[in-house]
């Protein structure tokens, strides 16, 4: 379904500053995959979901999805296919417009075609919205006037997860979505992640620092270390894995010893 | 108080305030809501009033409102051309497109710096006919204003509008929503410069007299009127939000009006604007820090008469 071929990127070539950020990376993701991303920082794990929302373009290489050459689709076009979270709650809503407003324009934006641009939300798609929220469990449902900016971050990313998901995408990103959240709300938020993945069976891929949920979520572990995947398991392999026979693997696969200092993996 | 504002002052003030509101919006739109700063206002109200102005000239001063609205749009269009497709800062393309401005601005009048309405057809005139003599200017522009701001709370509520919204509000956000900024950016500051040149299509109409110089001062003006509004009326729907900058508008000019009244020089005019913008800017802020002194003495003195610290 995701197709990736060998893409490379490289941040201020030329200069002192010369990162290699993505040293030629190749990834199939299939239907329904649901494939949790761990590496430590720097690795290149969010220029990986950079890559494929967009953000930039590749120095090399390609990405297909769904059969679909979108190497040089503006990100704001492969948007309306893939469903993207980022760690900071903030960056997913817009703070001055109501819980309503939000998810109007994230449930418009895939009617596009359909209707015109001067289209407005109807009823039936106001209650909609309030059913969906009320699944979240957060008491959203009674706030929909309210603006975003007043809920918490654990609220804001959930309804960031529900805006993503309003119309499932092909592909969700989460880029250590649960990380700036309290333990609880982390839970409950990886709670409706899985619930929401499964029910639309969407393909994911996820960052995580928590190795014990790189390998209890999904069904594949991927591990990057210096712009390059170095570890990818699953199946039968991947179940009877402790975090520690992770831990190992991978610094057989990075091809150096493990140096607990610089891989901050919570075990 | 009564000897200062007598009925005519009242009325024309109210005239006034309700035709510049339109330039209040214009910068609600790019300012407030998209988080621009639109330093192209001054020359796109004069861009209104000049293109208006030969409309009506030329004896269409009904069509003058579209033709200097299509104007201005055509002036937020290349502002946001600057700033979406060539990378230029928003506050750099404002100064570039009100420089270039001037120029055409002259050449629409003919390359004169004034140009004289008196003997021809205003939309104001067709008013003057059915409310009669008094109020016929306050209803005519009262009603385009309040057509305006009905048309903008419903624009701002549709998918386009949404979307402009989030655009001023979270990019990061925009872009994961599958909406093109720059497209948003555009509409949105075409929309912000047709409002602006209706003010000044209007303003010339209205003034019957067209000037190269009209437009010095307005961003100024337009951002005071927006935040006394803002100040006034706070935060709440989209409507409320609207007739906040209208009554913001109001009343800067029943400040000017009153300066006026007092005998404050007429070219002293741009120096009690610029004292009003400031203190509308700041009043919240020093409500903040007043009310915050008031507790914090009221803590302190109680930890006193507690004996304890």
């Amino acid at each position: 379904m995701l197709k990736i071929t060998n893409i490379k990127k490289t941040f201020n070539p030329g200069t002192v500053n010369e990162k290699v950020a993505l040293g030629g990376v190749s990834l199939t993701v299939e239907e329904g995959d649901f494939a949790t991303i761990i590496g430590s920082n720097g690795a290149g794990k969010s220029t990986l979901f950079n890559a494929i929302a967009g953000s930039f373009y590749m120095d090399e290489g390609s990405i297909y999805l769904d059969g679909q050459d979108i190497t040089y689709v503006p990100d704001y076009k492969r948007a309306t296919v893939i469903g993207r979270l980022f760690q900071d709650p903030m960056k997913g809503s817009a703070p001055h417009m109501t819980i309503e407003e939000n998810l109007a324009l994230a449930y418009l934006r895939t009617t596009k075609g359909r209707s015109s641009v001067f289209s407005r939300t109807t009823r039936e798609q106001r209650k909609m919205f309030q059913e969906r929220l009320a699944l979240l469990h957060m008491g959203l449902e009674d706030r929909m006037k309210q603006p975003v900016g007043l809920l918490s971050g654990g609220q804001r990313q959930a309804l960031t997860l529900l805006m993503a998901t309003l119309v499932p995408p092909k592909i969700l990103l989460l880029d250590e979505h649960t990380a700036a959240l309290d333990p609880a709300t982390a839970e409950k938020v990886l709670e409706l992640t899985k619930q929401i993945v499964r029910e639309n069976h969407l393909a994911c891929l996820m960052i995580t620092h928590n190795m014990h949920s790189a390998l209890e979520l999904g069904n594949r572990t991927l591990m990057m270390d210096s712009g390059k995947i170095v570890l990818d398991i699953k199946g039968e392999e991947r179940d009877g894995l402790t975090v520690d026979g992770l831990l190992e693997k991978f610094s057989r696969g990075a091809g150096k010893e493990l140096d607990n200092d610089r891989i901050l993996f919570s075990k | 108080m009564g000897s200062i504002l007598s009925l005519p002052v009242i009325i024309s003030a109210l005239e006034l305030g309700f035709i510049y509101a339109l330039v209040a919006l214009a910068l609600f739109l790019s300012y407030s809501i998209l988080n621009i700063a639109d330093l192209s206002t001054d020359g796109c109200f004069t861009l209104g009033c000049a293109v208006g102005a030969q409309v009506a000239v030329m004896g269409h001063p009904v069509l003058a409102l579209p033709a200097a609205m299509l104007a201005g749009a055509g002036s937020g269009f290349i502002m946001a051309l600057l700033q979406t497709k060539m990378g230029v800062e928003s506050i750099l393309a404002g100064i570039i497109v009100n420089t270039g401005l001037y120029t055409v601005n002259l050449a629409v009048m003919g390359f004169s710096s004034n140009l004289s309405l008196f003997k021809c057809e205003t939309v104001f005139g067709y008013f003057k006919g059915v409310f009669g003599p008094t109020w016929y200017k306050l209803i005519a522009a009262v009603a385009i204003v309040v057509i305006v701001g009905l048309l903008l709370s419903w624009f701002l509520g549709t998918r386009l509008g949404l979307s402009i919204r989030a655009t001023g509000d979270n990019d990061d956000m925009v872009k994961a929503s599958s909406i093109n900024p720059a497209f948003t950016t555009t509409v949105g500051l075409c929309v912000a410069g047709s409002f602006t040149a209706l003010s000044g299509c209007l303003i010339g109409q209205y003034q019957k007299t067209c000037d190269i110089n009209l437009g010095t001062g307005m961003v100024t003006i337009a951002l005071a009127s927006l935040i006394i509004g803002e100040t006034l009326i706070g935060k709440g729907s989209m409507l409320r939000r609207i007739a906040g900058v209208v009554l913001g508008s109001c009343l800067y000019r029943f400040a000017i009006a009153i300066a006026l009244r007092l005998r404050v020089p007429a070219e002293c005019l741009k120096l009690v604007s610029a004292v009003i913008v400031a203190v509308a800017i700041a009043s919240p802020y020093l409500k903040n820090q007043v009310a915050f002194r008031k507790r914090k003495k009221a803590a302190l003195s109680a930890r006193k008469g507690d004996g304890s610290c």
